[in-house]
């Protein structure tokens, strides 16, 4: 084994402790529904949906959950003249 | 189409979500395009280990009830581009798992994908059998100890009778992929030895992949141990264990020895 390698780096510790902890928290957070993100996400693609069809494949939703803050990205392909709805 | 590998075990903790997470991150390195399906589910780890847990939106449950579409819910590693998971669900159980819907889901992963590394849960029950069902290939994740070996057996006996190229009267491909192999329990003589395995088992060697930090290491960085370090042990016995993977004929060798192995040489001598 290296020893060398082994003591220039740093800890990993501190990294999985941190990634713990804000996985933990939105998974307590979600046990008995969705969390406030994943909320949002079903609003937005329903509110969509009354609008124009939506087609599976043109929407794309991800979400990066962070300690404090989370981010919520949804792109949706909105065809020219807006098929609409029935 | 792509081939479809099962990592399985039947006994748990022996290391399949490591395996499947470095093997795949060591295929896709190569530039072929991986995608890596957890079928733990309820329990998922496979993207902690991935170090995606946080981009999870959609999972298999939900694209085999309809509620998401496949290329919805895989999720694209940050470091290789053609390395891709598909997560496991955390919150329902084992029975939204139908094996209509994952035949499904295997067959247009086998589209899109060159290889589908499906990372089977402990047990022999509804989620271990369905990973398997489709694979054309299989690793059987065993470490060097009594209960491991016998549970690998009798994997070995599913893989032989539940899966569908079984049923057809085909040959599974299997491989013995032993891991948490430690050089100085063996010398002390306190371990099952390469050979005995081997022996009692009698599928081909994969690979061996030492006991190490580096694989703990990497699962609290959340990267395969052959992306978070690719000149470790590990990492190192994971690359050879593809390239045999992809039918290279290389020797294995013992860690903390000088033998080697042919993996080859090893057929199974009954059946
Ligand atoms: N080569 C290794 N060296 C050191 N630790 C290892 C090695 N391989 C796996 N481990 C550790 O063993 C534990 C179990 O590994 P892993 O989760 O991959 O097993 P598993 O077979 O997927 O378990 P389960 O049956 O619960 O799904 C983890 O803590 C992992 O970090
Ligand atoms: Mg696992």
């Amino acid at each position: 084994m290296n020893l060398l390698r082994l003591f220039s780096r740093p800890p990993s510790a501190p990294a999985a402790r941190e990634r713990l902890q804000v996985l933990l928290a939105h998974e307590r957070g979600s046990m008995d529904g969705p969390d406030l993100v994943s909320k949002l996400r079903e609003e937005i693609l329903r509110v969509i949906a009354k609008h124009m069809q939506i087609d599976d494949d043109k929407v794309s939703v991800r979400m990066e959950r962070g300690a404090s803050v989370s981010t919520l990205a949804v792109d949706i392909e909105v065809p020219l003249g807006g098929k609409r709805a029935a | 189409m792509g081939k479809v590998v099962v990592v399985t075990s039947g006994k748990g903790g022996v290391g399949k979500t490591t395996s499947s997470a470095a093997l795949g991150a060591a295929l896709a390195r190569g530039g072929e395009r991986v995608a890596v399906v957890d079928f733990d589910v309820g329990l998922r780890n496979l993207d902690l280990v991935m170090g995606a847990e946080r981009r999870v939106v959609y999972d298999l449950v939900n694209v085999i009830q309809g509620e998401a579409k496949l290329s919805q819910a895989l999720i694209r590693d940050k470091r290789l581009e053609t390395l891709h998971l598909l997560p496991a669900s955390q919150t329902r159980d084992k029975d939204n798992l139908t094996p209509e819907g994952v035949e499904a889901v295997i067959g247009a992963l086998k589209e899109s994908f060159d290889w589908v590394i499906c990372d089977s849960p402990a047990g022999i029950e509804r989620g271990a059998t369905l990973a398997m069902r489709h694979a054309d290939v299989a690793i059987v994740v065993t470490n060097p100890e009594v209960s491991s070996v016998r549970d690998s057996d009798r994997i070995i006996g599913l893989l032989d009778s539940k899966t569908v190229k079984a049923e057809n009267g085909e040959r599974m491909e299997k491989h013995l992929l032993l891991t948490r192999y430690s050089p100085s329990r063996a010398e002390r003589g306190d371990m099952l030895k390469v050979d005995d395995v081997l022996e009692i088992l009698s599928i081909p060697l994969l690979g061996i992949i030492p006991e190490s930090m580096d694989v703990l290491r990497a699962s609290n960085l959340g990267a395969p141990v052959t992306l978070a370090d690719e000149h470790s042990a590990p990492a190192l016995a994971y690359f050879d264990a593809v390239k045999r993977l992809r039918g290279e004929n290389l020797p294995v060798t013992i860690p903390g020895e000088k033998r080697s192995f042919f993996g080859k040489f090893f057929g199974r001598k009954a059946a």
